[in-house]
């Protein structure tokens, strides 16, 4: 390899390492991004232009077309998409990493004398095929249970001996290719289907509120299948990126697992929907009460301060903008206005966040959970909108609950709660929650973005 | 045992990477803010497109006769620039949204 490439490939690696480093920090993340997006097309460059190959024309045509193509789609999508819908997108790009580092390792295997090559090469070659179709697959289905083209969770009898069937069948069959020197199409073709077939299993019956640690993992799956196809090349670049991608998809996965109280093996082995049979504790709890929009809007009107827990439903409705409304108008009226915002609000951490960067609310105003929760207790008036398991009181006091132990915001510790709900329908995870019975609660029912600005229109009467 | 000593031994410069690099994935991840938990997914994906190199080196290495070696990795390519561009486009979006106001 040239010297000139690898000193490229070495210039971009660095590149990565401190772009991931700034976009930890908000002042930098923008700029981060874009010192690794500039690493990342020096690094395409060299690789395509810096070679002693005998190219001919027809391959840099090919290559520069493929390019051309595939980047006005991916910044088509970048710019259209809105921004409720960013988890999914996530997901969906992750997949198609995924299933380019399985579509190289089919090529290579192609092109690889079996008799010849060594194991570990062979080795590398089928675990970038299996990874890149579980990423591949995966994410594609994660894709579709966010946006709701994959509707229920579709439970298989006994899922996970058949899914770890599934994946001892991979580990067997790829054994057998390596050891006994197998050159097969048809292994390979198995091989592939396995990892599709995984992919799908894996996913499938898992809750959504567990949706974004598998999208992180995911992510940190096609990271290591790229680090694998670099150790195919003894390419620098892709291995050590690669590796990277990897071990901070890793860590951020356990991040959000944390932020859940879910442990890593629970999420994968044990899902959160498929545990929870048909709570039996309904009915003991009460009934509810429901309120208006002007009675709302009087109470919030004369309160000192006033949070707001946003969640999905705020997302969905496209309500982030009339929330600002509501929250400029109370300010203006002399009332303190603050948002709680909890680890995973929305579908992924800091998604709330970014929605409501978008309708500009102001960074200051948004408190995470361990410092609002010693506020509830002075706080006048929470509004929660279109949230529910995260502020479910059971996770403190019911250990039979599937959300048991899960850090929640603990709005019932203030003088008034109410409850913007499109229904009584449980939320996420399937369960009931008793604070919508708690006396102190008032359910105000509707879509949030109507119901919003019907507040609005109440208290600029007032 | 053996086998896995005697794979270090014949890789250790790649060990080395690997190991190394594992720990500075781990470090600069350590300790984000919630917040940006969001955009920092969403910009490790973008990386994770590195693999187009992979796609890159299949199209410059396969025969011009070959049509399936080919097609597969210009659908590889493809793919592959589209989790990059995407990936960092999308960020870049996301980041705009932070920016200071006034």
């Amino acid at each position: 390899m040239s010297v000139i490439l690898s000193i490229i490939y070495l210039i971009a690696t660095v590149t990565f390492i401190v772009g991931l480093k700034k976009l930890g920090h908000p002042d930098t993340a923008k700029s981060g991004n874009l010192i690794a997006a500039g690493g990342m097309i020096a690094a395409i460059l060299g690789t395509i232009f810096i070679h002693d190959l005998q190219v001919p024309t027809i391959i840099y045509v090919l290559i520069g077309i493929a390019i051309l193509l595939g980047s006005i789609m991916g910044w088509l999508i970048a710019i259209k998409v809105e921004m409720t819908k960013m988890p999914e997108l996530v997901s969906l790009f992750n997949g198609f990493g995924g299933a380019s580092a399985a579509l190289i390792g089919i090529v290579e295997f192609g092109n690889s004398d079996i008799k010849t090559t060594s194991t570990t090469i062979i080795a590398t070659i089928l675990s970038a095929i299996v990874i890149g179709a579980i990423t591949f697959s995966g994410s594609l289905i994660a894709w579709g249970k966010l946006n709701g083209s994959v509707k229920s969770v579709i439970k298989i009898p006994q899922y996970n001996i058949v899914n770890n069937l599934v994946i001892i069948g991979i580990i067997t069959l790829a054994t057998y290719v390596v050891v006994g020197n197998v050159d097969t199409p048809i292994l390979l073709y198995a091989l592939l289907a396995g990892g599709l077939v995984y992919g799908i299993l894996f996913v499938l019956p898992i809750g959504g509120a567990d949706m974004p640690v598998v999208i992180s993992l995911l992510n940190s799956l096609t990271g290591i299948a790229a680090a694998i196809t670099g150790v195919l090349y003894d390419n620098m670049v892709m291995l050590v990126g690669g590796i990277l991608v990897g071990s901070a998809g890793i860590i951020l996965t356990v991040a959000m697992c944390k932020a859940m109280n879910r442990t890593l093996f629970s999420v994968i082995f044990g899902s959160f929907t498929a545990n929870v049979g048909p709570a039996g504790t309904n009915k003991a709890l009460g009934s509810i009460k429901s309120t208006t929009a002007s009675d709302s809007a009087i109470m919030m009107n004369y309160a000192t301060n006033v949070v707001i827990v946003p969640g999905y439903g705020l997302a969905v409705a496209q309500a982030q903008h009339v929330i600002h409304e509501l929250e400029e108008l109370l300010t203006n009226k002399g009332v303190i206005v603050k948002y709680a915002i909890h680890p995973v609000a929305g579908r992924m951490p800091g998604h709330m966040n970014v929605l409501l960067a978008e309708s500009n609310v102001e960074y200051s105003r948004l408190v995470e959970m361990e410092d609002i929760n010693p506020q509830f207790n002075n706080t006048d008036v929470v509004l929660v909108v279109g949230a529910n398991d995260v502020v479910n009181p059971a996770a403190h006091n019911d250990p039979s609950s599937p959300i048991y132990g899960m850090p929640i915001l603990d709005v019932e510790n203030a003088k008034h709660v109410i409850v913007n709900k499109r229904s009584m329908k449980a939320g996420y995870a399937g369960i009931e929650n008793e604070l919508f019975y708690n006396s102190k609660t008032s359910m105000l029912f509707g879509d949030a973005k109507k119901v919003l600005t019907d507040l609005v229109a109440e208290l600029k009467n007032m | 045992m053996k086998e896995l000593i005697e794979f270090i031994n014949n890789n250790l410069q790649i060990t080395y990477i690997i190991i190394l690099a594992i720990v500075v994935g781990v470090e600069v991840i350590k300790s984000i803010p919630a917040v940006l938990h969001t955009p920092l997914m969403s910009g490790a994906n973008a990386l994770s497109g590195v693999v187009i190199v992979g796609a890159i080196l299949v199209m410059l290495h396969s025969d011009p006769k070959d049509y399936l070696a080919l097609g597969l990795g210009f659908t590889a390519v493809v793919l592959g620039i589209l989790n990059v561009v995407g990936g960092f486009a999308v960020t870049n979006r996301m980041l705009e949204m932070f920016k200071k106001k006034k």
